[in-house]
């Protein structure tokens, strides 16, 4: 597959990826630390029924872990699927479209999540 | 850019079925396949702490829901994409800081044992989670 000197001349580069690779790049090494935390921590929360979790939750420190895991997570699965909206879909609407619902989910979930964590540590944890 | 609802003239990637398979390609592919799984995780996740902060009842509704054998099999899917996705993020890491394991023959193995880390590690944590 040839494409000619024409249908690309003057598009350049998009000129912002280097913000998305560092930022991408950032958010995995945070997560690198968060994630075996996260792993452990979920399984003894999730083992420990709703009281349990309710405590684990209501504890400073891991409502804090918590919080950031969900910050980084959130912002790397949305740069990623940025990547891959990107990728696959060709026609300008949908993916323009798709690209706003994406920042539409992660914001939304981040808000929820992150005030059902801020709801536990205040109400549980006083 | 512009929005004219057309396809985009520019060339797409090379397409999947003129490569060769190859451990580096699978481990590529299983990588955008696990992340794009790990973003449905998410809502599971965002469900189990939405419900944790709503009250029992809620609580009860996710964890019937978790226990139960799709539920299960859905959480340890989850778990070998966590792992998969991280120890070949690490190697994704390690390729942009100090760029060694970049040799075929490196790069090969190394994506085996990230996949076999998957499996193992997975497999791992669900034995010693239900044992103790």
């Amino acid at each position: 597959m040839t494409t000619s000197a024409k249908t690309i001349r003057g598009l350049g580069s998009a000129g912002t990826g280097t913000q998305h690779h560092i930022r991408q790049r950032v958010t995995a090494l945070a997560l690198l630390f968060l994630v075996p935390w996260f792993l452990y921590s979920i399984i003894h929360a999730c083992k420990a029924g709703y009281e349990g979790a309710l405590i684990w939750v209501a504890q400073p420190v891991n409502a804090i872990l918590l919080i950031l895991t969900l910050c980084a997570a959130l912002y790397h699965m949305r740069l990623g699927m940025q990547v891959v909206i990107e990728d696959y879909i060709a026609k300008s609407g949908t993916r323009q479209a798709l690209l706003i619902l994406n920042t539409f989910v992660v914001f939304a979930l981040a808000a929820a999540t992150i005030l059902s964590v801020l709801k536990i540590w205040f109400t549980a944890g006083a | 850019m512009a929005g004219q609802g057309r396809a985009d003239p520019r060339p797409l990637s090379p397409h999947v079925q003129i490569w060769k398979w190859h451990w580096t390609m699978a481990g590529s592919i299983f990588h955008r396949v696990s992340g794009v799984g790990l973003y449905g995780g998410a809502f599971l996740i965002g469900a189990w702490l939405i419900a944790l902060a709503t009250g029992p009842e809620a609580y009860a509704f996710v964890e019937t829901i978790a226990f139960s054998l799709p539920g299960q099999i859905l959480l340890f899917l989850w778990s070998m994409a966590v792992l998969y996705h991280f120890a070949n993020g690490l190697r994704h890491l390690i390729w942009d800081g100090p760029m060694v394991g970049f040799s075929p023959g490196l790069a090969s193995l190394w994506t085996m044992f990230n996949f076999a880390f998957a499996i193992i590690g997975a497999a791992a944590i669900w034995s010693l989670a239900s044992f103790y």
